[in-house]
């Protein structure tokens, strides 16, 4: 009976011995997946490594004995080569968590590798509002934004500002056809109504052809769901056509801070867009970005997508904090991180829903004229908020199979 | 009908720029026969270049039209005397990688220190606004555009084959040798056309700066494409490179009306279906 105790006991301690050295594994390895040298470079590139660098340091998490690893690759914007990083990262290189994945059709084919292995996504760069929607999984989170979100803050107040015909010029893979799809939405919901559409290929240099065609729709508005320097380009060419000067609006659905620097303010004066993230909005994001634009060689300031970086990575040490230790289970991390409120100086306090949409408000900006601009950098004026509870798409609308009805 | 009309002279315009950049590369390649795979980045260092005379020492667009070409110009001399001239004779691919690896560096390099989204650059005050011409409302801009490249192109062929100078440099691709038993100084001879031929692509850059954003990247899009007009119009052809350019661009212009899903790709399929047919290009001899 005696030894039968003991040995019960040995057990016990030893089971107990094993757990706790499970849950004090204390070493990460981050990988920040991106494009490091094409279009999309400026608003994720080095940009979003930097900003993970600065989280891993700003979290102190160093000091209290945990090792942090970060490595970072270029996808080049083809999900093919995405995903075999991916794989390799999770498989040989034991990555914990992804980040920033921009580009909608290499987040979508990262999404299922990282589903597939249970091994974690923060998605701050992908437009596509089905990572939280048919397409969710337990293994991500969607950070910064998402189409639905820009239709529905840049969409409806275009339309209600008396924008009631719209024309797309749309990139012709899954983020243009996701913003299209959710911004028509938003414009029938609201009482407009959409004249055409024309689809480029990604990175296209000229739009002449695809701006005279929306000149000859007549529409009030010509809504541009394209991004990077596609975007740019369409701005600065249909300045040239006169489609401004004509009486049409541009809807720029997707801009980033680095794409209205590129334009400079001439070109760029006036554009109302949606984003979740500017330097200038309080005194914690313009500390964070006097910091970051310091280290960045070109002294840029940083974009939604790498303040997303620094956000999400902020709250996924967080977690694990309060887990005790990496247990190296995405789904188990993800679930706690949907638990915990998110709280960080750049996206100020929000919570990630079941479905991996995190909530945040999103605001609604114009660029400033030339002459309004106090310096390089001071580009938007706010002129609208909408909360976090209204920004993204309502749980009662989605087709998430995480959420239950 | 009125969509037509517009369609073509946007054609035209995007011509302008392939007939400009595949004239250079014919050039390159008729008199060095080196396939010159840095063109794309010589034409974004001919914008880069006008964007910096502008901003670093207030010189507008006017002389950055003559100094961009002379600069990337004496760049692609330096290049072609430090490098290329020791690949003379060799299998082309060894000229194409060494190319190819130039333009990775240069765009590497630039796109290191000026990131991916570019750079603005303004339509010179002179030539903003547009007119009405009925069907479509034409910017002044893009009309100078087509003119000048048509004159550049022209001037350019005139020189090559109707010159005496022409006739020098054609004779010396022919038979070096005995060009240079009458005294001619050959290799010199060779650097200049390189100059050249880079000039050339130069010069649509600088043209090209406000239209699109000066980046990095911006002559890696093209080139590829340029390539293609090249190959279809029959490598080392003056007057063919020239025609086919703007005759491309107007048949991609086309294809972004009826069907804008494909235009990226119809120039090369023209390219599959000419070289199956003949494979010299269209006004190719025979090798």
């Amino acid at each position: 009976m005696k030894q039968k105790i003991s040995a019960l006991l040995f057990g016990t301690a030893l089971a107990f011995c094993a757990s706790a050295a499970v849950a004090q594994d204390k070493n990460i390895k981050i990988g920040v997946l991106t494009d490091n040298s094409g279009l999309y470079s400026d608003l994720g590139g080095v940009g979003s490594t930097l900003a993970a660098q600065m989280a891993i340091e700003d979290s102190g998490l160093a000091a209290k004995g945990w090792k942090i690893d970060l490595i970072s690759a270029d996808h080049q914007n083809k999900p093919d080569i995405a995903t075999t990083i991916a794989r390799q990262w999770i498989d040989v290189e034991k990555v914990d968590i992804l980040m920033d994945v921009l580009n909608s059709g290499v987040g979508l084919a990262v999404n299922n590798v990282v589903k597939e292995k249970n091994s974690i996504m923060i998605n701050t760069g992908a437009a596509t509002s089905d990572l939280t929607n048919a397409q969710c999984t337990p293994n991500t989170i969607h950070w910064v934004y998402d189409t639905y979100m820009l239709a529905n803050s840049t969409g409806q107040a275009l339309v209600k500002a008396g924008g009631d015909t719209w024309y797309f010029l749309t990139a012709d893979y899954a983020f243009g056809a996701a913003l299209e799809r959710d911004t028509t939405a938003v414009i029938v919901k609201s009482g407009g109504k959409v004249l055409g559409s024309v689809k480029h290929p990604l990175n296209s240099s000229d739009f002449s052809s695809f701006l005279l065609q929306a000149q000859a729709s007549k529409a009030k508005i010509v809504g541009l769901a394209n991004a990077g320097g596609d975007t740019t380009n369409s701005i600065k060419q249909a300045s040239e056509f006169g489609i401004v000067a004509g009486g049409q609006k541009l809807a720029g659905l997707l801009l980033f801070v680095t794409d209205v620097h590129s334009l400079g303010l001439k070109v760029a004066q006036g554009l109302n867009f949606t984003e979740t993230f500017y330097w200038d909005l309080n005194d914690g994001t313009r500390a964070f970005s006097k910091r970051f634009s310091d280290r960045m060689k070109n002294k840029a300031q940083p974009s939604m997508v790498q303040a997303g970086v620094y956000s999400g990575l902020i709250h996924y040490f967080k977690t694990l904090e309060a887990m005790g230790g990496n247990v190296h289970d995405g789904a188990k991390v993800v679930a706690k991180m949907k638990e915990l409120p998110t709280d960080d100086p750049l996206f100020g306090k929000g919570s990630i829903r079941v479905d991996g949409r995190k909530l945040h408000p999103a605001y609604l900006f114009e660029v400033k004229k030339p002459e309004e601009s106090k310096g390089p950098w001071d580009y938007y004026k706010l002129i609208g908020t909408t909360p976090a509870d209204q920004a993204f798409r309502p749980l009662s609308e989605s087709a998430c199979p995480l959420v239950k009805k | 009908m009125q969509a037509l009309y517009a369609q073509l002279l946007v054609g035209l315009i995007n011509g302008s720029f392939y007939a400009l950049l595949s004239l250079g590369l014919a050039v390159i390649f008729g008199m060095l026969n080196i396939i010159n795979f840095a063109h794309g980045a010589l034409y974004m260092m001919g914008a880069f270049c006008a964007y910096f005379l502008l901003n670093l020492t207030g010189l507008g667009y006017w002389p950055a039209l003559i100094i961009a070409p002379i600069v990337v110009g004496i760049f692609g001399m330096i290049l072609e005397r430090t490098m290329l001239q020791w690949l003379a004779g060799l299998d082309h691919l060894y000229g194409l990688l060494l190319t190819f690896g130039i333009a990775l560096i240069v765009q590497g390099v630039f796109q290191n220190y000026f990131g991916s989204s570019g750079l603005p650059y303004a339509i010179p005050d002179e030539l903003k606004g547009g007119m009405n011409l009925g069907f479509m409302f034409l910017p002044i801009y893009r009309g100078w555009v087509v003119v000048f490249s048509l004159v550049v192109c022209l001037a350019t062929w005139y020189l090559i084959e109707k010159t005496r100078l022409g006739a020098y440099l054609r004779a010396a691709t022919e038979n070096p040798t005995l060009v240079r038993a009458f005294g001619i100084n050959v290799p010199r001879m060779i650097t200049l056309t390189y100059g050249l031929g880079v000039g050339l692509a130069a010069l649509a850059g600088v043209l090209s700066a406000p239209i699109n954003q000066v980046r990095p990247l911006m002559g890696a899009d093209l080139i590829i494409v340029v390539f293609a007009v090249v190959v279809i119009g029959g490598m080392g052809s003056i007057m063919g490179s020239i025609i086919t350019g703007f005759a491309l661009g107007v048949i991609e212009g086309l294809t972004k009306y009826f069907y804008p899903e494909a235009s990226n790709t119809v120039v090369f399929v023209l390219m599959v279906l000419v070289l199956l047919v003949k494979p010299t290009g269209l006004t190719g001899r025979a090798a």
